[in-house]
């Protein structure tokens, strides 16, 4: 069983349609015992990063999160909340990877929020397994995760920065792979058979 | 580096798609979904659905038929028509929708751009501007019910209004060009992108690869929406981004 958080960051169902179409079986919970106890935890977000810590501590999730041993993987603000801090709101995260989420600069090239479809590059998981350097995914966002030594993907918008990461058991997306046609439905593939 | 997005944009009207020919390996043209997959299978970026229906029993026709889509496509699409409300957006979100696209509300109503924009993000709204090129003072003017009202909106200083509001995106058509299948008027496109932060989607006049071409780079627009010249089969979305990738333009294969 997946369980998909639900912390009131968004939509999730963009998410629910994806694994729907992939054949799981998923929950939307926020309960921590069924979290902990799900092989594949998926955490999405839409929205601003200090709200989402603000939801997640209020749901008291955090150290659930942090404790997982199981498969976990964010998705775009769920990415952000799992590195060490974000510049938008100043918002102190969980610390899983070891980066910083910053804004992009403004620039009179490149755009931002960065929104389309952007090639990842220097790809190094099993979850990138059958992706080749040079796929297209699709990003919407103005915050961005530095490059680390957790990066798994990097994408140049302007500057590079990390596409994904994975620390131990913990993936991060900054990508939507449920919108991310096919290349998005094999990550999203790939994560379920870790 | 962010590719340049083609997107196709399917009215529906009864909960059925009205314009298209039959391609191969598809059956019901008519089916929404199976176009929208058909287009997604094929290279679109994303995907525009425009509803024309006129009541509002054909409107919950289409907020069904925006559950069915989300179920069935896997990249991002945006929905359109008759959105005058923030409890119309909200349905439209909740039914799995990635964008709204407003048009003659946001001019009758802006605060409506900020309302949805604060409350879903600016990534959710597209400000939906048809503009005619006015012989009488040399300025564009936004219009409004399909192009046939004028109003005193002023292109430029809309759109800003509009991005500053909080708007994702800007969807320009040119009612001048709308329809002609003759081009887009690209140095207008140009001065908008400069006078802009936010992203540009070109309509309205595509009749060939070359004039896509043409507003992605001489317009510096970030997207092109086109419906007929996929519909009626004239070029495909594979023929087309290929031709723009041959004249050094990024866009996804």
């Amino acid at each position: 069983m997946i369980a998909i958080i639900d912390y009131k960051m968004g939509n999730l169902r963009s998410v629910e349609n994806a694994l729907k179409r992939l054949g799981a079986d998923f929950v939307v919970t926020a309960d921590a015992e069924t979290i902990r106890r799900a092989d594949r935890v998926l955490l999405p977000g839409v929205g601003n990063a200090a709200e989402a810590m603000h939801h997640l501590r209020q749901a008291d999730l955090v150290q659930t999160i942090c404790n997982l041993r199981r498969p976990v993987l964010g998705i775009c603000v769920g990415l952000q909340v799992m590195c060490r801090h974000s510049e938008e709101g100043d918002a102190e995260c969980m610390g899983i990877f070891d980066t910083r989420v910053r804004r992009f600069p403004t620039s009179p090239t490149e755009k931002v929020p960065h929104m389309g479809w952007n090639s990842i590059h220097n790809l190094d998981s099993r979850l990138m397994s059958g992706i080749h350097g040079g796929e297209h995914v699709y990003y919407v966002h103005s915050y961005y995760p530095e490059l680390c030594q957790d990066t798994i993907a990097t994408t140049r918008h302007g500057l590079m920065f990390s596409g994904a990461l994975k620390y131990e058991n913990f993936y991060g997306t900054q990508f939507h792979p449920e919108k991310s046609g096919d290349t998005g439905e094999r990550i999203l593939k790939n994560f379920l058979t870790l | 580096m962010l590719t340049k997005r083609i997107i196709p944009c399917l009215d529906v009207k009864d909960g059925r798609t009205v314009k298209g020919i039959n391609f191969e390996n598809l059956t019901d043209v008519g089916d929404a979904v199976s176009l929208g997959q058909h287009y997604a299978q094929a290279g679109a970026d994303e995907l525009v659905y425009l509803d024309i229906s006129a009541t509002a029993e054909d409107r919950a026709t289409f907020t069904q038929l925006v559950e069915r889509i989300a179920d069935g496509i896997n990249i991002p699409f945006t929905v359109g028509g008759g959105i005058t409300t923030i409890d119309d957006a909200a349905r439209l979100l909740d039914a799995g929708a990635d964008k709204i696209s407003i048009n003659s509300a946001a001019i009758r109503t802006p605060e409506l751009i900020d309302q949805i924009a604060t409350r879903y993000g600016s990534q959710f709204v597209v400000v939906a501007i048809d503009a005619r090129l006015s012989t009488a003072d040399n300025l564009w003017h936004a219009t409004t019910h399909g192009g046939s009202r004028e109003t005193d909106r002023e292109l430029f200083s809309w759109a800003r209004e509009a991005e500053e509001r909080g708007a994702g995106e800007i969807l320009f058509t040119s009612m001048n060009h709308d329809g002609t299948r003759a081009g887009y008027p690209c140095d207008t496109f140009a001065r908008l992108a400069e006078h802009l932060h936010i992203p540009i989607i070109a309509s309205g006049g595509a009749g060939s690869a070359k004039h896509i071409a043409e507003v992605l780079t001489m317009g510096k627009a970030d997207a092109a929406l086109a419906a007929s010249i996929f519909h009626y089969g004239e070029t495909t979305i594979q023929a087309l981004k290929q031709t723009l990738h041959e004249q050094g333009i990024a866009v996804r294969l």
